[in-house]
């Protein structure tokens, strides 16, 4: 049971990562970005590589979240300077990344079992006693997600944050502010892949390997963590949005879970997905529904 | 000094649907003239507003501000020096953020929007200060999200924000059409206190004759593309609206409207 539990919320927190990114695309950028299929495991293939040739698995970190935030440039160039539908230039990107992702990691599999990770080195093995070993990953995770959710919130109390947040909501604001519009959209997919990218990086690290499938659906699961979060959250002013987003992540994983302990396969995993984000959907929209009748 | 020097714009070029609007359209506009502009529906009032502020491009002429030519500035670098207030009240606000967050975002117009906190504590004065002169309540919301005031709260909100910072011209884009008489009469008394206030080189695009009549110091009639009426100076002062209501009905009447 503890195991189970321990689970969902490694995974939860690893995707509530991926949805913070999500979160500013969806939510605050109104931008359907498709291109987190390419950019997660492209956090993936990125670490893969790079600790099987010796760098320092923290540095990874760091080198996915900016090659997430180059991805995100590039989605952002395709929309705004091409002039391609939103929808669309997220498609071409992640088309695109399943190739590069293939060329950065030289094949479709690769294990970084044996390699240390920032989950398993000589540090922690010295400094964490044994009784403590079961909930390192999680500690760990949880210590990234809040520092990276307490990022975010800063970042979106400043001006360049107020931008943002702008620009979703009226572009034509931005506009008059003298600003151009195209520039904060560019900014706002960086930011938001660089994120996805950082939890493609960590999921890789913790699962041991690089996947090249490991990205389908990711959008899918950023999209119901941000929805999940966001509609149960909504009476609670004082959550701010990035926590229920981070809580609807872990919510989601746990509905998953628990799809599969009823016995379901998990090569069925892609079909609950898919199937619970529907659910997802048609509640809310049910809820909206609801909200608008009685008014 | 706004100069827009022989403006042609094509719609729907290359199609049987072509429409000629300008043709050779000048315009001169003085330093602190405000310049109420009325016409029928398809007259160009709002294309004229739009070829300046850059929102659509023009096919000839050229458009000069103090002597610069700004034909091929991009929109947002025009708006820099220009406020520019839409009929729609939700287009000059930003609904899910607070009032608050809305004024410290128009005062941060002009500066680089960097890591600096987005609202800086030691305006909230003046900012309530400026609120409270809307004389609506608005000074003690806040933290109340824009989204949640009426139409013409936003667009006193909208008026404010669009002249919050230095600019030059104030472009009014029948801002007053979506509101109820009373609140219309409102705003309309507002933009004129803050047009002579920070004197405003101001145009203003209205549906209302008696606004276009009573407001501003200059009187443009519009119909084809082509200015049919333009009183200044002692003829505008002393301008009635029965004055130019019939030379409105006939063009209306030419128009089938």
């Amino acid at each position: 049971m503890l195991t189970i539990l321990l689970g969902i919320l490694e995974e939860g927190l690893v995707y509530g990562i991926m949805a913070l990114g999500v979160y500013i695309t969806y939510k605050i950028l109104d931008f359907p970005d498709l291109s987190v299929d390419g950019t997660f495991p492209l956090g993936g293939a990125v670490t893969a590589i790079l600790i099987v040739s010796g760098v320092n698995p923290v540095l990874t970190l760091v080198i996915s979240f900016f090659a997430g935030a180059v991805a995100g440039v590039i989605t952002g160039l395709i929309h705004v300077k091409l002039k391609v539908r939103d929808l669309l230039s997220g498609i071409i990107m992640m088309t695109a990344l399943y190739s590069i992702n293939l060329r950065i990691a030289g094949r479709a599999n690769l294990s970084i079992f044996s390699k240390e990770s920032i989950f398993e080195n000589f540090v922690w093995d010295k400094l964490i006693p044994d009784f403590f070993s079961p909930y390192l990953v999680v500690s760990l995770l949880f210590f990234i997600i809040v520092i990276m959710k307490l990022l975010l919130d800063l970042y979106l109390k400043t001006r360049s944050g107020y931008l943002l947040r702008a620009v979703g909501d009226n572009e034509a604001l931005v506009t008059s502010l003298a600003k151009d519009k195209g520039t904060v959209k560019i900014l706002g997919l960086a930011i938001a892949n660089a994120l996805v990218a950082l939890a493609g990086s960590i999921y890789a690290q913790m699962s041991g390997f690089f996947e090249i499938s490991l990205g389908t659906g990711t959008i899918v699961i950023g999209l119901a963590s941000v929805i999940i979060g966001t509609n149960i959250f909504k009476r609670f002013t004082y959550f701010k949005a990035t926590t229920a987003v981070i809580i609807g992540a872990i919510l989601y994983k746990a509905c998953v879970s628990f799809a599969i302990s009823l016995g379901m396969e998990a090569s069925d995993l892609k079909l609950i997905t898919a199937t619970l984000f529907l659910v997802i959907l048609i509640v809310s929209n049910e809820r909206k529904r609801r909200v608008k009748g009685n008014a | 000094m706004l100069e827009l020097r022989n403006i042609n714009k094509y719609y729907n070029p290359g199609t049987i649907n072509e429409m000629c609007l300008f043709r050779d359209f000048n315009l001169t506009i003085l330093d602190q003239e405000f310049v109420s502009v009325v016409g029928s529906n398809g007259s160009g009032k709002t294309s004229m507003l739009n070829i300046i502020c850059g929102s659509i491009p023009t096919d000839q002429g050229s458009i000069i501000v103090n002597q610069t030519d700004i034909t091929t500035m991009s929109e947002f670098k025009r708006l820099r020096k220009i406020g520019r207030v839409y009929q729609n009240p939700a287009m000059g606000t930003c609904p899910s953020m607070t009032i608050l967050e809305n004024m410290s975002l128009a005062d941060n117009k002009g500066q680089s929007f960097n890591l600096r906190w987005g609202t800086n504590k030691k305006r909230i004065e003046r900012y309530k200060e400026s609120l409270k002169s809307l004389n609506l309540g608005l000074e003690d919301k806040l933290d109340v999200t824009v989204g949640a005031l009426s139409g013409g709260q936003r667009q006193a909100m909208a008026l404010l924000m669009a002249t919050m910072t230095p600019i030059e011209f104030l472009i009014l884009d029948e801002h007053t059409a979506a509101l109820d008489p009373k609140t219309a009469e409102l705003i309309m008394e507002l933009t004129d206190r803050i047009v002579k206030e920070k004197k405003l080189t101001t145009i203003m695009v209205t549906h209302n004759l008696r606004y276009a009549v009573e407001y501003g110091n200059r009187l443009l009639m519009m119909h084809q593309g082509n200015v049919v009426i333009d009183q200044a100076g002692n003829n505008k002062r002393t301008l009635k609206i029965e004055d130019i209501l019939d030379k409105f009905n006939e063009i209306s009447i030419e128009c089938g409207n």
